[in-house]
């Protein structure tokens, strides 16, 4: 690929993930239902599990300090089914499924802008979550924030890279809601597992050095998740 | 299909598609040469809509071969794309955007350049410059098909596949599209005007091809079409 031409490519990833972020700043469809759901689930864990009961003999704090890690990722990834469904779900509304199948050029462009999109409406959910999760549960992230925005933004990368992938693939199914999150949810057992191993060390502590093997295993995932997604999201399009 | 013929715009050879136990095109052989404006005349369900998106590689063929300037749909897809562009029946336009942030979201994506007053120009041609910032959930039916078409024309392609352009226009909408084509033809571009309108097919191209149950039950000129059994066909259906 020439340099024109990959800079043309890279206009059109610029141009469906601005186009995708501008949409959602004026509907906020994704966005309202993701804050809503993932308020409510903190909310009701929250109250499930009480604010004052002790996490056990061997550790410090409350039970909810202790599943914090669990319960945020959980909240967070299962909001962010909505905002990578509603990324394909935008372009069937009007028949721009099609329109997008016939642009020419590198269709990557097309996932690369919506996986963009995707990336940057979760974080953004997680900054305003992640402090009302240290309202409700007692949680004193401040201190702990450059390792926490580093461990979201490479899951947040993973989940979005399959989950922008899925989402594609699912689109044009009648049961799309139940399938994507069916097929997303395994592949990314790696993920959702490091993810919370990692935000555990992080937050209470990493006595044993265990923290870097979990962030690279998140990282190996994204760069498999995006490599593969990369290659085969071509076929995905395809009616 | 012998060759690629390069003095085709179109060329079908066994063209045929299946919707699960449905055929929608049953058998296809056409041609048209460049610079044609070819009506494509048929009721619900004749094939016409199907036959449009697989010339614009929208969906592929069960069966057939079919080379649009020379190449082959299944394997050159990409430079298909680059020199056709589509009016479907459902716009692809979308809702939260401006119509001039539609138009230049669909200019990046064809790699033309983004400039605010060809974008509005091009919005002047189809009697909407006075909306370009207001955004498309406000405007009617008719408005969004006349963007619509300004979206479908933007990159200037080789061959214009309209499919049923006339619908939910007013008069002055319906004049727009008569010039659109008017202009594809002197600019010696091909079009394909998929319409249940006979009236408008007839006067606006210079060929006929009537589809009837997935098949072509009629292909001539337009002066022929009247005199043919497939024009009875039509009165029922038009």
């Amino acid at each position: 690929m020439g340099v024109s031409n990959a800079r043309h490519e890279w206009r059109r990833v610029w141009a469906v993930a601005r186009k995708d972020l501008l949409i959602e700043r004026r509907a906020k469809a994704a966005f309202n239902a993701m804050a809503f759901f993932a308020g409510l689930v903190l909310l009701t864990f929250g109250f499930a599990l009480g604010p004052d009961v002790p996490a056990g003999e061997s550790r410090q704090g409350t039970l909810l300090q202790e599943l914090a890690p669990g319960l945020l990722w959980v909240t967070i990834l299962f909001a962010g089914v909505l905002a990578v469904d509603r990324s394909f779900q935008l372009e069937l509304e009007r028949g721009g499924f099609d329109a997008l199948r016939l642009y020419p050029g590198d269709r990557k462009a097309l996932y690369v802008g919506k996986l963009i999109a995707n990336v940057t409406i979760m974080l953004v959910m997680e900054i305003l979550i992640c402090p009302l999760a240290g309202v409700l549960y007692s949680l004193d992230l401040w201190p702990r924030l450059p390792g926490l925005a580093g461990v979201a933004i490479l899951t947040t990368t993973g989940f979005a890279a399959m989950g922008t992938f899925y989402a594609a693939l699912t689109a044009n199914l009648r049961a799309r809601q139940v399938m994507l999150p069916l097929l997303m949810f395994p592949v990314l057992l790696p993920v959702i597992l490091a993810a919370v191993k990692a935000t555990d060390l992080v937050m209470h502590g990493d006595p044993m050095g265990q923290l870097g093997s979990w962030v690279k295993l998140l990282a190996a995932a994204d760069v498999l998740f995006l490599t593969t997604c990369l290659l085969v999201f071509e076929y995905v399009l395809e009616e | 299909m012998s060759s690629s013929s390069p003095s085709a715009a179109v060329e079908a050879a066994g063209l045929a598609k299946r919707y699960g136990r449905a055929w929608a095109l049953r058998g296809i052989d056409l041609s048209i040469r460049p610079g044609e404006a070819v009506a494509l005349l048929g009721p619900n369900g004749s094939g016409k809509s199907t036959l449009l998106r697989i010339l614009a590689t929208a969906t592929r063929p069960t069966h057939g071969e079919v080379r649009v300037f020379g190449f082959p749909i299944r394997t050159d897809g990409d430079a298909v794309r680059r020199r056709v562009g589509l009016l479907s029946d459902r716009p692809p336009l979308y809702d939260e955007l401006t119509a001039l942030e539609n138009l230049a979201f669909a200019a990046a994506m064809y790699g033309l350049p983004v400039r605010d007053d060809g974008l509005r120009a091009a919005l002047a041609t189809v009697g909407l410059p006075r909306v370009a910032d207001a955004r498309v959930r406000t405007f009617s039916q008719g408005m969004a098909q006349r963007l619509a078409l300004a979206r479908a024309t933007l990159q200037s392609p080789d061959l214009v596949l309209l499919d049923e352009p006339y619908n939910a226009l007013d008069v002055e909408g319906l004049r727009l599209v008569d010039q659109l084509l008017a202009r594809v033809r002197a600019a010696g571009k091909t079009a394909i005007l998929a319409t249940h309108h006979i009236a408008k097919g007839l006067a606006q191209c210079d060929r006929v091809i009537a589809l009837s149950g997935g098949r072509v039950t009629f292909d001539g000129p337009t002066a022929r079409f009247a005199a043919s059994p497939a024009a009875d066909e039509a009165g029922a259906w038009a």
